[in-house]
């Protein structure tokens, strides 16, 4: 067994509306910053997993996706950074 | 009639559901999420608040509660199941309700009155109300932006499923009228078989002409009067 470091971002799906990048965005052009076309706010999850291989700690992250870090309604999600600790 | 209501730590209109239940004549009993088993209920009731924190997500860590295997199985029976905000934004999580609550296109925490169409009344949660009467309740979220797929939203509309909407004084659903940006103005539906309803607003923060509005206690009424299935 061997630890795994992982990191977890989960974002909002194409076409739901991200209210809190939209408001980002609005301030990043009031600041000045006009060349930002599109601002989408997600999070980052950093896991430490126990597993025998990295592909067996990113398929255990990836169950722990489906079942409870991002909601399939509205998040995508996407699993990084599989190394060891 | 005999009625849970389910406490999870965070819950803070757990109270005002219990008073709601007893007002209306009906035994009410609180459930601690770690308890099991609801034998013996006729109805089971998910409060508003802040289950956990809302971290992650409002509602997906409440969502495996102990209890809620057992309000599953109880909707699975065809037992009546009722989510008033974060107990909305819990039913969506454990999969009894489609879609998702996000949060409000204001990103503001919305804390007024507004008006909901009671879209029909043939649903055990509304027999006490006219079909199209506009109701005057309030609401307090920073998460009741309903979204779904199209084709959800399509299904949900096409099988009537949409039980409360926001709607203006002449009962329009326009984008001012809605106070969160929820897909169609949607305040509320149910599930395919008609026993699960989830809701937003708070009817039982509306019972009592003497506090601003009684609108509510027809929701109560209607599930209390409405004869236990199976």
């Amino acid at each position: 067994m061997s630890r795994y470091r992982l990191e977890i971002r989960v974002t909002p799906r194409p076409g739901i509306l991200d209210p809190q990048g939209k408001a980002i965005h609005h301030a990043l052009h009031s600041l000045g910053w006009n060349g930002v076309d599109d601002v989408r706010v997600g999070k980052a999850i950093h896991l430490e997993i126990e597993a025998d291989s990295a592909d067996a700690a990113r398929s255990e992250a990836d169950a722990m996706c489906q079942k409870l870090l991002a909601n399939p309604v509205t998040e995508d999600y996407e699993v990084y950074q599989v190394e060891e600790a | 009639m005999r009625v849970a209501v389910i406490t999870f730590p965070g819950s803070n209109c757990d109270y005002d559901l219990y008073h709601a239940v007893k007002q209306v004549g009906a035994e009410a009993e609180f459930i601690w999420h770690r308890q099991r088993g609801l034998d013996g209920f006729d109805a089971v009731l998910l409060p508003g608040g802040f289950s956990y924190g809302d971290y992650l997500r409002a509602g997906a860590i409440a969502r495996f509660s102990p209890i809620m295997e057992d309000v599953v199985a109880f909707a699975k029976r065809g037992g009546p199941v009722v989510g008033i905000c974060n107990g909305f934004q819990i039913l969506c999580e454990s999969g009894l309700l489609p879609g998702a609550l996000i949060r409000n296109e204001s990103l503001r925490f919305q804390s007024e009155d507004c008006l909901l169409r009671v879209e029909r009344n043939d649903t055990r949660f509304t027999t006490d109300y006219r079909a199209g009467e506009i109701i005057k309740v309030p609401l307090a979220h920073a998460e009741g932006n309903y979204r779904a797929s199209d084709e959800v939203i399509a299904e949900l509309e096409a099988e009537g499923r949409v039980l409360f909407r926001y709607v203006d004084a002449q009962g329009d659903a326009t984008p001012e009228a809605n106070p969160n940006g929820a897909r169609n103005n949607i305040a509320g539906i149910i599930n395919a078989a008609g026993n699960v309803m989830g809701m937003m607003p708070h009817p039982e923060r509306a019972m009592e002409s003497l506090l601003g509005s009684e609108n509510g206690l027809g929701v109560f009424t209607s599930l209390v009067a409405t004869p236990v299935a199976g």
